[in-house]
């Protein structure tokens, strides 16, 4: 059951890898495959059932390009 | 409205609290000390504020800083110090801020000496720092006329988002003379719509700037100065001359130098010759006009700088080679005499052709 | 659903320039936060420097001016003065704080001016490509000191928080890193903190802000802040210097 919820603007993502490094559920994941218009490759959530909503993705995301929900278990 | 006996300087930073001035933001250097004490004085009277900064590269950039917030502020220094604050000058002429600089000239290059001199007249008018931009640079010649023009600096300087320059020497600055202080009333000015003061949550976010790193807007942005300068040419020019048009020579000099001149054109007019004079008011919009009124009678120009000569060069310009252009001038602090200057019109008025 | 984390009222829309993993998005984001939070973002009006951060009055939501290279607490001294009642702070880098800008940042702590400054010290010259900074490492290379900083020629970093809590007028002075997660949090309540200095109007407030610029380390944005851990927070030891409760005793 998911906590959490991460959403991604992917064009505002410049694929630095730092939300990858600070995810304690190792749920994050670069693309390897779909370059945005900025000609970056994004950082996609691969299980967000695994979310547990700590925040440190979005905290560390210097373009706040990351937001991220607590989920109240009716979700 | 009385008189008091004032010294320049004392009667410069009177004036600017007359004005509506509020911020002062200066450091001290010999001859204008006067200026930052008495505003020191002054300031704190009548709610303004003054500080004494660390250097005067700071003092411009705290002017800057009041400038952004549309306040009327101003500073002032010496020649070694204007040269400190040209790269602030030309940032506040490239965000197009308006302030007053006052500027009480003494001799140089370099650290030079402490009596006046009139050397600065390249940085004032051709600008110091970097980049195309202009400022109204006022040359008052009487404690009474720098008092008047401080009121036109503030305004002039408010009216096109300019910085304005008040260039006085150090016989200016230290002589006492009667002065009046007028009651002025500035015109309205429209709200400025690019003051910065805190959005207030209520407006977007405004920015002040003069960095633009995309060439066709920062052409842009220049042309617009440059049509700002066109407009302050067309319309802000001040002069005074007399006897142009019967005259065998004409004499050009400003500021305290034109007074000196005036005594020498007595002593040649008292011999019979016709001698006229240009004095410009504002350097830079520089009184072109008034050199076509010379007339044909007229043998040659005599240009008197407290320099090695640098007015000279837009006398050149406005004469446009119909006239041959003399000069005489003292520096490193010797000031000109009048005996000297007479020597010169007679010369000129005398012998046809001489070259300089 | 409860939101953890959305990007901040106290920035614009536009998109940063900054390079990927540069520290300057993180620190515009907690210096928003901040003011957002304090709810002094209305009366806020910030001072940017000249270095990458030269565009910042394009991502703060609040009005913001240029400034001369090193200027910048002159210039936020002149508005200051003008707005007593209003929040002023200027952001600077190692160039523009620690090199051409010493004299004015030392003068407007010794004056007790109440601005905060935010200084992002990433041990190089960012913008102008990598040149040597004063807080560049003894021996860490730079485009200026191709053998590495020359201790015999340029002497040891500068400690711009020891240096300036040395003076009176300086009431809150703290170095923090954006290194992790942890250690951003952390450094949002010094800013929080610095910028409560100012509100209170109790005197000068600072942070330094230890940050990576990866482009010029020529590391990865995760490896560059492992190099920060490494070479940078043991010489620039993290933690405050100076806070009003210690001064007013």
């Amino acid at each position: 059951m998911a906590k959490g919820k991460v959403v991604v603007d992917i064009e505002i993502c410049k694929g630095c890898e730092l939300c990858t490094d600070v995810c304690p559920v190792k749920i994050l994941v670069m693309e390897k495959n779909l370059l945005n218009q900025s000609g970056y490759l994004p950082v996609k959530v691969v299980d967000m059932d695994k979310c547990i909503a700590c925040g440190n993705c979005a905290v560390v995301c210097p373009d706040s390009a990351i937001s991220v929900y607590k989920l109240d278990g009716q979700e | 409205m009385s008189k008091v006996l004032m010294k320049g300087n004392e009667a410069i930073a009177e004036s600017a609290i007359r004005a509506g001035c509020r911020y002062f933001f200066g450091y001290p250097i010999t001859p204008q000390n006067e200026i930052p004490e008495y505003l020191s004085r002054a300031m704190p009277e009548v709610g303004g504020v003054f500080l004494q900064a660390e250097s005067e590269i700071a003092a411009i950039n705290m002017v800057f800083g009041a400038a952004v917030t549309g306040a009327r502020v101003m500073t002032s220094s010496s020649s070694p110090g204007i040269s400190l604050k040209q790269e602030g000058i030309s940032y506040i002429a490239g965000a197009r801020l308006p302030c007053v600089v006052v500027n009480i000239m003494r001799a140089g290059p370099g650290l030079g000496g402490i009596l006046p001199g009139q050397a600065d007249y390249f940085q004032a008018t051709r600008g110091g720092g970097n980049g195309d931009y202009r400022h109204i640079v006022y040359a008052p010649s009487t404690v009474q006329e720098a008092a008047d023009l401080m009121y036109e600096a503030f305004d002039k300087a408010e009216k096109y988002r300019v910085p304005v320059m008040l260039l006085g020497d150090g016989m200016l600055g230290q002589m006492m003379e009667p002065v009046e202080f007028k009651d002025h009333i500035s015109p309205d000015f429209p709200e400025k719509e690019w003051a910065l003061n805190g959005t207030g949550n209520r407006r977007e976010p405004r920015k002040i700037y003069s960095l633009d790193v995309n060439p066709v807007t920062l052409e842009e942005h220049n042309r617009l100065l440059a049509s700002v300068y066109e407009e302050i040419t067309r319309e802000e020019v001040r002069q005074e001359y007399f006897d142009l048009e019967q005259a065998e020579v004409v004499a050009v000099a400003y500021g305290t130098t034109a007074r000196i001149v005036r005594e020498a054109i007595g002593i040649c007019r008292s011999e019979g010759l016709r001698v006229g004079m240009i004095r410009p008011v504002t350097l830079w919009p520089y009184p072109e006009a008034a050199f076509e009124l010379i007339g044909k009678s007229c043998k040659g120009i005599l240009c008197v700088e407290m320099s090695l000569g640098q007015m000279i060069d837009d006398v050149k310009i406005a004469v446009k080679g119909r006239q041959p252009v003399f000069f005489h001038g003292r520096t490193g602090g010797m000031v000109p005499e009048a005996d000297d200057i007479a020597n010169e019109i007679r010369r000129i008025a005398g012998a046809c052709g001489r070259s300089e | 659903m409860k939101t953890v984390y959305e990007r901040s009222k106290g920035l614009q829309s536009n998109p940063m320039h900054y390079c990927p993993g540069c520290s300057h998005g993180t620190i515009h984001k907690l210096i928003a936060e901040a003011l957002v939070e304090l709810d002094v973002l209305g009366d806020t009006i910030g001072v940017a420097p000249v270095g990458c951060a030269v565009f910042a009055y394009n991502y703060f939501n609040c009005d913001i001016t240029e400034a001369a290279h090193g200027r910048p607490p002159a210039v936020a001294t002149g508005i200051k003065r003008v707005f007593p009642g209003k929040i002023v702070f200027t952001y600077q880098g190692d160039g523009d704080l620690a090199a051409i800008g010493t004299s004015e940042i030392i003068h407007a702590a010794h004056r007790g001016e109440k601005i905060t400054t935010i200084f992002v010290n990433n041990a190089t010259y960012g913008m102008t490509g990598g040149q040597l900074a004063p807080t560049t490492l003894v021996n860490q290379v730079a485009t200026t000191a191709p053998g590495g900083r020359d201790e015999s020629s340029y002497g040891k970093p500068i400690k711009m928080c020891e240096l300036l809590a040395t003076i009176d007028g300086a009431r809150f002075i703290e170095r923090v890193a954006v290194d992790t997660p942890t250690n951003i949090r952390k450094a949002k309540k010094a800013i929080i903190n610095a910028f409560k200095c100012q509100i209170n109007r109790i005197g000068f407030s600072m942070v330094e802000v230890l940050s990576s610029c990866p482009t010029n380390l020529k590391l990865s944005p995760v490896d560059s802040l492992k190099w920060l851990q490494k070479n940078m927070i043991p010489y620039y030891p993290l933690g405050n210097f100076r806070k009003p409760a210690e001064v007013m005793g």
